[in-house]
């Protein structure tokens, strides 16, 4: 982990609510795709974790919604605006175990972090395949991104108004055969893959968080190999320790 | 460098810290997340998460919610439990801190807060027991046994039997007289005392209409506290003669000489440590030039300053 300070060099909407940030600064602790960050805002007492969408070279990429008062105030923020970031925080996923044609589904603000796995699997020559789930069509983000990595790209909608209509496992049957899963998003998403998933995977969680680093014990969940905190030793649990519980 | 450690030195309950500086319980884990980012060893000590005799899950998530200045914790006590603790945890935090630690004992009942302090008390490595008496006390309908003055001191009395090392006793801030319990912790053999545990809060989430946290009710903490942390810590240090830890919302070296100006011998700091983890280690190396803005010699001899 390391606090740095990054500048925002760009920050966009992608849609009516979700955003594209662009920072400069010491990305070297960023080692795993799935890593989030953590950070602090004027006036905010605990930081806010966001997902790592992409890191290389001192950028950091972040995709992040506007669901309350800390991201309202991101998306308000110029370039030139610096800010105070944990990095490097989390486990994130484990690329070794794609095998040849590794299935990746992302929900909603679940997409982000897809982003850098895919790019490092696709560079690795495997086959991926992408299922992006969203509520309607004005909520689609990033799918020309993934295909310009060279993956292919499903694409669901709650409402039918993009893609296939209905949820992300709809299209599990048209994704064809896969070797692994890696997935993010909403807790029910999450459990829908890991029931109609044939194959073991990966599966980020999210938790409220009071540290982000494994100091406070907030983010605790149970796994059938004993209690793990989100932050530390998650987000991303494999299909075979994680115990459903609510 | 000699001079700068005789500056900040302080004694508590007989032990002599570098400086009163402690990462307060359920903050700073077992010391070896932070000890990745700094040398723990530069603290006054620090207070490890509170000790039950059963391992505990906790509290259900969510767990934390945010205020204004300060955050909402409903963490519940999740530790390995004691057995687990003496075989794992202090091991592994002995090999990145090499001070007396403070032991945070927690318990539901007097025979596990008996038994729980005894065996900490028997590690080399614990300095001070820190008793939490802000528990539901299961046999007593569970009201805390740090709410009501005649079951504190009985807590106390029973534990301060089995203990040989120094017995500092937390108490919580969610009582009508915090000098009361005080005082009837200091009759019933206390060392010292530490103050303030959270205050009792909540938040409802607006687009649910329910409460934020799984556990409905948490313990507010955060810079938010710091006014009615000092106010307690001075008036507990104006009523006892044992020394008193002073905490809540300290987070700065100013906070901290405020605590001390107030009455308190060490400093504990807790969230603080959630939003910046290298907050200690900060407030340590400010602290000379702060005093020295101030015209303070030595810490040890402000504490309690600015009392009447
Ligand atoms: C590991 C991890 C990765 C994440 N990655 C992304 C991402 O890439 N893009 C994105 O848009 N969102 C992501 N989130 C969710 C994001 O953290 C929250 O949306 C954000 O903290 C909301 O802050 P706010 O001030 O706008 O909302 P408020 O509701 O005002 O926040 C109040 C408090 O609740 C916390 N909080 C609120 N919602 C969540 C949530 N869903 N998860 C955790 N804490 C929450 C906030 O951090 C803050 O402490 C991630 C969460 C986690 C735990
Ligand atoms: C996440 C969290 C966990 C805590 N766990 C414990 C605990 O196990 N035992 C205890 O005595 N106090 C516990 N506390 C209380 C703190 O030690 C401290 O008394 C309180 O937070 C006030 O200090 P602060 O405002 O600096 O945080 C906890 C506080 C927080 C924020
Ligand atoms: S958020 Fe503090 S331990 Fe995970």
């Amino acid at each position: 982990m390391k606090q740095s300070i990054f500048i925002i060099k760009e920050n966009i909407a992608l849609t009516h609510d979700v955003w594209k940030m662009v920072l400069e600064g010491d990305t070297s602790e960023i080692t795993r795709p799935g890593q989030f960050v953590n950070i602090l805002l004027d006036g905010l007492y605990l930081r806010r974790p966001i997902s790592v969408h992409d890191a290389e070279d001192g950028v950091l990429t972040l995709i992040y919604k506007i669901v309350g008062v800390g991201t309202a105030r991101m998306s308000e923020m110029k370039p030139g605006h610096s800010l105070d970031v944990l990095t490097g925080l989390g486990n994130g996923y484990d690329v070794t175990r794609a095998g040849a044609r590794p299935l990746l589904i992302g929900g909603g603000v679940g997409v982000p972090p897809l982003y850098m796995l895919a790019k490092q699997l696709c560079a690795a020559g495997c086959e991926v395949t992408v299922i992006l789930g969203f509520r309607s069509a004005r909520d689609v983000f990033c799918k020309e991104a993934f295909e310009a990595l060279g993956a292919r790209v499903l694409v669901t909608t709650e409402d039918g108004t993009y893609g296939t209509r209905g949820f992300v496992t709809g299209v599990f049957d048209e994704a064809g055969d896969y070797t692994y899963t890696y997935s993010c998003g909403p807790e029910p998403m999450l459990r829908a893959v890991y029931n109609a998933s044939g194959t073991s995977g990966e599966y980020s969680f999210e938790e409220r968080m009071g540290c982000g680093f494994g100091a406070c014990m907030g983010c605790s969940c149970k796994t059938l190999y004993g209690n793990k905190r989100i932050c530390k030793d998650g987000p991303v649990l494999v299909k075979e320790e994680i115990v459903w519980e609510k | 460098m000699g001079e700068v450690t005789n500056k900040l030195a302080v004694s508590l309950c007989g032990i002599d810290m570098d400086n009163p500086i402690i990462p307060a319980s359920g903050t700073f884990g077992y010391g070896y997340e932070f000890a990745d980012l700094y040398d723990i060893n530069m603290l006054g000590t620090f207070s490890f998460k509170g000790t039950t005799r059963q391992p505990r899950f906790g509290n259900a998530t969510p767990r934390i919610a945010e205020c204004p200045s300060g955050m909402l914790n409903a963490v519940g006590l999740q530790n390995p439990g004691v057995d687990a603790v003496i075989a794992h945890e202090l091991p592994k935090m002995r090999a990145v801190f090499t001070k007396p630690v403070m032991a945070n004992v927690s318990g539901f009942s007097l025979d596990e807060y008996i038994e729980v302090s005894s065996r900490l008390d028997a590690e080399d490595s614990v300095g001070w027991i820190e008793l939490n008496i802000s528990c539901p006390n299961v046999h007593g309908g569970g009201m805390a046994f740090g709410t009501c003055a005649s079951s504190a001191e009985s807590v106390v009395r029973a534990v301060r039997d089995v203990v040989k090392k120094p017995l500092i006793v937390k108490l919580s801030p969610n009582v009508t007289s915090i000098v009361e319990i005080a005082k009837a912790v200091e009759a019933a053999g206390a060392d010292g005392v530490s103050l303030i545990n959270t205050l009792l809060g909540m938040r409802i989430d607006l687009r649910r209409r329910k409460p934020l946290l799984a556990n409905v009710t948490g313990g507010y903490s955060g810079a938010a506290v710091f006014p009615v942390a000092l106010r307690m810590v001075y008036q507990v240090a104006g009523a006892v003669k044992i020394p008193v830890v002073g905490m809540g919302g300290v987070s700065s070296a100013e906070d901290v000489i405020e605590m001390m100006l107030a009455g308190a011998t060490a400093v504990e700091i807790g969230a603080e440590n959630l939003r910046n983890p290298w907050a200690c280690r900060d407030i340590i190396q400010a602290l000379p030039d702060v005093m020295d803005k101030y015209g303070i010699d030595s810490l040890a001899s402000i504490i309690g300053a600015a009392q009447p």
